[in-house]
């Protein structure tokens, strides 16, 4: 009898013991997945930061190399960050979105990648500079605005629900890129129709060129935003068997999609064509913007994250 | 390590570049183009230089701004540059007294700052441009082919084509349309991208649209039209510009079409309206149109500016823009120069370094003399000294001095700072008796 009990208390006591190493591992796992990620981060943001340096140089100096060097390291600051996001996705073991750090993090990595799509495809540097600005601004306002601690885990949602997010977040940075090539088109053809020609003005890209990579980007993000929409529809429609057609987040978000269409459809237009058809890419921003903050915060219930 | 002959001449081997033309800032095109060199001319009259023992190594450079003559002196003396100028005015037929104070006279770091300078395009007529660094690569080019260049001058060739590339892609001295017909066309250009594919229109003709039209055809403008009042004239154009000639009457009908007009009507005053301007871009459906107007009185009214997605530079916008760049140009010369200076200081540090080697071999034969005549002299005072014993001593002092020779040799060969040390190298060989000639010596 004595013995039995002797038994079962080492019993309880080895499986006590052993659940503490275990704790411990995993606590030093965590641990060493959250040094990662900020190691990781700090490094995407050195070599975005050297990036930016490269192509701000090449705005100056056009030489094939320097230009050559500026995409490389975005493409690594691109990796970098990649690898940051895992960990981070790892050490808190949830998608990066869950949280403001993660979500504005991930929108500046589709940024990054859209923006390295777009400038193998038009072969055209001139923007980099002002887009790795753009990202680095973005990453320092993150680290100053969102709190980067672990949020609770959230609720199993599925991939589905995983891509439908992403593919809006994607959507939402081919739109900023739109922005800032429409913001680069107004300032050339004020500064073309002023006939007061700075400096940089014979380094920026011809308005076409412009034009075109903004098209581009509407193009990636309207592909990113449909397919994010019929996919959360799926994913809504599985969950609960119908549509929250009411909720602003939904209505705001299928405004957006019918504006960039009709800017697509107005750019090709008589009187839209041009500098016209550059307002209004830079205003529908402005609704995006409002869309991912204002209604995202405030007025809708079901899409609020975080 | 290049051997220089003129060790052999003087037993100084101080090297020496010499240079003797002239320019657009000293001689009118007058004197200019009496002083010119074919290539075939200049590759001949650097060999002739050689021949005649003038210069070592020669290259002469020849564009329609320049004549000038580039070489390593065989002797190390003042008469070099006169010997050049009197072989310059021979080889041309022209008497001395015309090229009188016409033309300058460099030597070292002097004349290698003159070949960067000029590379980089800071001596031209129009700062900055480009093609005097083609001109000065195919004439050296053409020198080394024909084997009249040497060490010093392929590094210094080498280095000013070298300063030439830094000095236009690390500053904005080359950059930006210098010319009211290329500032049309670069404008052009921050409209339309790439030019190729894109169409022009010229209305009339004058000596500028002609310059636009060639800088276009440069850029791979695709359809090219000419309208003028008289369609002879129009044809005439069209053949000459490679386009194609229209009625002065389809005017209206063809303005819907080019991205580009280039209006150059003389005399006449406006051809086109803003109302006509207006309808061609509504037949374009809105697509921009680029026009410049080079007529003095203007061809385009100028209300026409205002129009959506018409871009319009006049004779005046242009000349100011070229204004603006050619100040731009000249804001950036001091970080030219800079580049130049930096490429100066190397070019003197390779020549440095070759004089420091070149003296301690001047050291070795110093000593090797004197050991051998002290051998000589003492030697046939001891009778009783064996042939093994002679041979040992002559050993011994060989020996003594590669060890005596052997630090300051490797010193000179590492030290960056022993090479800069110019004059520090002059004292030596004055303090050794090396920059005697070596006929002197022997004396």
């Amino acid at each position: 009898m004595v013995q039995d009990v002797r038994a079962r208390i080492g019993a309880i006591i080895a499986v006590h013991l052993g659940t503490e190493a275990e704790t411990e591992r995993r606590e030093k796992r965590r641990y060493k997945r959250e040094m990662t990620h900020y190691y990781l981060g700090y490094l995407s943001l050195a070599l975005y930061i050297a990036s930016f340096l490269c192509y701000a140089r090449y705005l100056y100096v056009p030489d094939l190399w320097l230009g050559r060097m500026a995409t490389f390291l975005l493409a690594g600051g691109i990796v970098m960050h990649y690898f940051a996001l895992l960990e981070r996705s790892r050490w808190i073991h949830t998608v990066p979105y869950n949280d403001l750090y993660g979500s504005m993090s991930l929108f500046a990595w589709l940024l990054g990648i859209t923006y390295l799509g777009l400038e193998l495809f038009h072969r055209q540097r001139s923007v980099g500079a002002f887009v790795t600005l753009l990202l680095i601004v973005w990453i320092v306002l993150l680290s100053v605005l969102a709190p980067n601690e672990a949020p609770p885990p959230p609720p199993a949602r599925g991939p589905l629900f995983a891509f439908h997010v992403t593919l809006e977040t994607w959507a939402y940075a081919a739109f900023a890129l739109s922005f800032v090539l429409s913001l680069i088109y107004l300032g050339q053809d004020r500064v073309l129709r002023s006939r007061k020609l700075a400096a940089p003005f014979w380094r920026f890209p011809a308005l076409d060129v412009l034009d075109r990579m903004a098209r581009s980007s509407v193009y990636v993000g309207l592909v990113a935003l449909i397919t994010g929409i019929i996919l959360g529809f799926v994913w809504e429609h599985r969950l609960s068997g119908g549509f929250s057609w009411g909720d602003p987040k939904v209505v705001i978000t299928l405004a957006i999609l019918a504006a960039y269409v009709a800017y697509l459809r107005l750019s090709r237009s008589t009187a839209w064509r041009g500098a016209r058809a550059a307002k209004l890419c830079a205003f529908n921003f402005v609704v995006v913007l409002f869309s991912y903050t204002f209604v995202n915060l405030y007025l809708t219930r079901f899409h609020r994250f975080f | 390590m290049p051997t220089l002959t003129n060790t052999k001449r003087t037993g100084a081997a101080k090297i020496d570049v010499a240079l003797i033309g002239c320019s657009h800032h000293t001689a009118p095109v007058e004197i200019r183009e009496r002083v010119t060199f074919s290539p075939e001319q200049a590759v001949a009259a650097a060999e002739e230089l050689r021949k005649r023992g003038i210069l070592e190594e020669a290259v002469v450079l020849s564009t329609c701004n320049r004549s000038e003559l580039y070489g390593v002196p065989t002797e190390r003396d003042n008469s070099v540059a006169e010997a050049m100028e009197i072989f310059l005015t021979s080889f041309h037929g022209v008497p001395r007294a015309d090229l009188n104070g016409r033309l300058y006279r460099w030597n070292g770091p002097d004349a290698v700052r003159h070949l960067f300078r000029v590379a980089s395009g800071l001596d031209s007529m129009m700062l900055g441009e480009a093609e005097i660094l083609g001109q000065l690569r195919t004439a050296y080019t053409q020198a080394l082919d024909h084997g009249s260049t040497g060490p010093v001058l392929n590094r210094m060739f080498q280095g000013a084509i070298e300063v030439g590339k830094r000095v236009r892609s690390e500053t904005e001295v080359g950059a930006r349309p210098m010319s009211v017909a290329l500032a049309g066309v670069k404008l052009a250009e921050r409209v339309f991208g790439n030019l190729k594919g894109h169409s022009a229109l010229i209305l009339g003709a004058g000596a500028v649209a002609e310059q636009v039209v060639e800088n276009l055809r440069n850029r791979g403008i695709g359809r090219l039209r000419v309208v003028n009042r008289s369609l002879d004239h129009a044809e005439e154009l069209a053949r000459k510009m490679g386009g194609e000639a229209i009625e002065w009457s389809s005017l209206e009908r063809v303005l819907g079409v080019p991205d580009i007009v280039i209006a150059s009507v003389g005399g006449t005053g406006a051809v086109l309206t803003r109302a006509l301007l207006e309808r061609a871009i509504s037949a374009r459906e809105g697509r921009p149109m680029f026009v410049v107007d080079l007529g003095v009185p203007r061809n385009i009214t100028d209300d026409a500016a205002g129009l959506y997605n018409l871009y319009l530079y006049n004779i005046d916008d242009l000349g100011e823009i070229v204004e603006q760049n050619k100040k731009a140009r000249e804001a950036e010369v001091p970080r030219a120069e800079a580049i130049v200076a930096e490429h100066i200081a190397k070019f003197e540090s390779w020549r440095a370094a070759l004089e420091a080697g070149s003296i301690v071999d001047d050291l070795r034969d110093s000593f090797h003399k004197h050991r051998e005549m002290l051998i000589r002299e003492k030697l046939a005072e001891m009778n009783d000294v064996s042939p093994e014993e002679r041979a040992r001593i002559a050993h011994i002092t060989e020996e003594l001095i590669e060890r005596v020779l052997e630090q300051p040799s490797q010193k000179l060969r590492r030290s960056r700072e022993m090479r800069g040390h110019l004059a520090g190298l002059d004292a030596l060989r004055h303090l050794f008796g090396l920059d005697a000639p070596k006929d002197e010596g022997k004396d």
